[in-house]
């Protein structure tokens, strides 16, 4: 296990280091470079300012200096400075990282708490009207963009309760009702595309155990159905669950990102299309490198829940 | 004279082709009636992007400035934006840029990846593993994250919009395709091509990409449905197909936003359209995998 671990631990480095890579090119790529960008607007400026600024950055040195100059940087989880507010970026990323991880971790709980009462549901009342309406309820849940998701239930909450986004989100350590009445929305119109796979899996899932033949040996040993099902059929079918929810964590990033935008949650996904649009590489940079970061680690650790979960499963 | 130069067996070999085709064709339009629904629903699509200019009563750019959008009516089926268009014209011609960005993106990437794996599974060693740790990079980028940091360094852009969707479909196919084509590359048939000297190309494209179709037909049309949505979700955060032009994703930004309580017509229509266009994909997508590869069925 430990070995298995180490080696696993090993091997995330190589992609980790060609992902800082690559994001590294992909701002390279841009048409004149950072400097040139700033004071495009500005209208004239010296050949000498411009010239000063980019020895600054250190974008007069040979690329690959650059390169390891800013991996050292990060090393240090020092990302420069913003373009946009002077600011350090380890500094704006620091005050916004809380509000979207407690909204990753709320979207995650409902997506759960929806999908596996739901899909267990669909499963044991196979091809009945309770299975078909909960298979149509989580196919549109994939079709459903989650930021129109959002808007319309802006527009029913502006309609009928008279609420609207609040322009500042009140942080849980101040007011934890206030902080979770803010976020209960954005975190359902994400939680809702989330849930719509893991449903599909945990119905089809559960669905084959309740086929295998200690379920029968459970109920003929004369088990109440309710725990067959808890502690039989589910218990044994969260595998492939899990891994369908780990895997759909891509989509709860992409969802956050926009869902932000839609309910105006000043959290990273809203600072990255923010930086986008102001044209703050230095943040861009930073914010790509954490997202891809933190999905290549929680795959990682979910790689590793198999064997909590399923201690047939052997880390040779 | 061997069967190959027999016009009269090439003949009867091209229409029991066609015959089979015909009856798989007939097949799934009877055993799968939710893809029919779903491809119903593309025709649809592909049939308002192509006569948009027939069907569309206004122009997407026509209009005058009235500063308040106007509700549905007789003359705008859908209503106007504030600056008095036709939402119901301008959702036609958003539907060319939304398939012309689907089919594009799903058909690049599928295609790059399924060059990718082939090339990986039937060479293996040293190439394979270059090509598989470049697409484990490729693949730890969350799909909008990629998609934005190609936006933000090529600006945005209907062409940019194309690229960056294109990017993460790549690995994703890859994938896919080599595991396929792991199994293919160890059949007896690829050993009788190489021992009478046919070349790598050759092999690859004759032997081994027929043969990994399936799994590569199944994820261009799973990736239809979803380069739709990222498109509409880009345009929507203003990084993806930019005003004037139409698409639905930018109908929903600012105005849609605007004047949600009073015109929600803005932010429904294309929010309905984009749905229903994402659910045909799905449907459309799931039946055929279904129909071409059922041990593929998962979530």
């Amino acid at each position: 296990m430990q070995r298995y671990v180490a080696g696993r631990l090993l091997l995330m480095i190589p992609t980790l280091l060609g992902v800082a890579i690559l994001t590294f090119l992909i701002m390279r790529v841009v048409p004149g470079d950072v400097v040139a960008l700033r004071y495009s607007q500005a209208g004239a400026v010296s050949q000498d300012v411009i010239d000063r600024e980019r020895r600054l950055l250190g974008l007069d040195k040979p690329i690959q200096d650059q390169f390891f100059d800013w991996m050292g940087q990060v090393v240090r989880l020092d990302f420069g400075q913003s373009l946009w507010t002077d600011r350090p970026v380890t500094e704006e990323i620091a005050a916004r990282f809380g509000i979207t991880l407690e909204l990753a971790i709320l979207a995650a709980i409902i997506a759960s708490a929806i999908a596996i009462p739901l899909g267990v549901l669909a499963a044991v009342r196979q091809d009945s009207w309770v299975d078909y309406v909960i298979r149509v309820v989580s196919i549109g849940g994939l079709a459903l963009p989650s930021f129109w998701l959002g808007i319309l239930m802006i527009l029913g909450l502006v309609v009928f309760f008279r609420w609207a986004p609040p322009l500042i989100f009140v942080p849980i350590w101040k007011d934890p009702v206030e902080n979770l009445g803010q976020l209960i929305w954005p975190a359902l119109s994400v939680g809702y595309r989330y849930s719509a796979v893991a449903t599909r899996m945990t119905r089809s899932s559960v669905l084959e155990v309740l086929r295998e033949d200690y379920v029968r040996t459970a109920r003929a040993k004369g088990l109440r159905e309710l725990w067959v099902v808890v502690r039989h059929a589910l218990r044994n079918s969260l595998l492939p669950v899990t891994t369908v929810i780990s895997l759909e964590f891509a989509f709860l990033f992409g969802g956050l990102v926009v869902t932000e935008q839609v309910f105006n949650v000043n959290g990273l996904g809203k600072l990255l299309v923010d930086a986008v649009a102001h044209r703050d590489y230095p943040l861009i940079q930073a914010l790509v490198l954490i997202f891809s970061f933190v999905f290549v680690v929680v795959n990682f650790v979910v790689d590793l829940l198999y064997g909590v979960l399923d201690p047939r499963i052997r880390y040779a | 004279m061997t069967a190959a130069e027999d016009p009269a067996r090439l003949r009867y070999l091209e229409e029991t082709r066609l015959r089979r085709a015909r009856s798989a064709v007939l097949d799934f339009i009877r055993r799968r009636p939710l893809g029919v629904a779903g491809a119903v629903v593309i025709v649809v699509m592909v049939f308002a992007a192509v006569f948009a200019d027939v069907v569309a009563p206004y122009g997407p750019q026509e209009g005058t400035f009235s500063g308040l959008p106007e509700p549905p009516s007789l003359q705008h089926l859908l209503g106007t934006d504030a600056f008095g268009r036709d939402v119901f014209s301008r959702l036609l011609y958003g539907s060319r840029t939304a398939l012309l960005v689907g089919f594009s993106s799903s058909l690049v990437g599928s295609t790059l990846g399924l060059i990718l794996g082939v090339v990986g599974s039937y060479f293996g060693g040293k190439t394979d593993e270059i090509i598989e740790r470049f697409m484990d990079v490729l693949i730890s980028f969350p799909l909008v994250v990629i998609a934005i940091a190609v936006i933000a360094a090529l600006g945005p852009g209907t062409t940019n919009v194309i690229a960056a969707i294109t990017l993460p479909v790549i690995p994703r196919v890859a994938r896919v395709v080599r595991s396929s084509g792991l199994a293919v590359v160890r059949m007896p048939y690829i050993e009788a091509a190489r021992s009478v000297g046919v070349r790598a190309p050759r092999i690859m494209f004759r032997h081994m990409v027929p043969n990994v179709f399936a799994p590569y037909l199944i994820m261009l049309t799973a990736f239809l449905g979803q380069a739709v949505l990222l498109e509409a979700t880009l345009s929507y955060l203003g990084l993806g197909v930019v005003e004037p032009e139409p698409a639905w994703g930018n109908m929903l930004r600012g105005q849609g936003m605007q004047f949600l309580d009073q015109a929600p017509w803005l932010a429904i229509a294309p929010g309905v359209a984009i749905s229903l266009a994402v659910f045909g994909f799905n449907l459309f997508g799931d039946s055929l995998r279904d129909a071409l590869d059922p041990r593929l069925r998962a979530a």
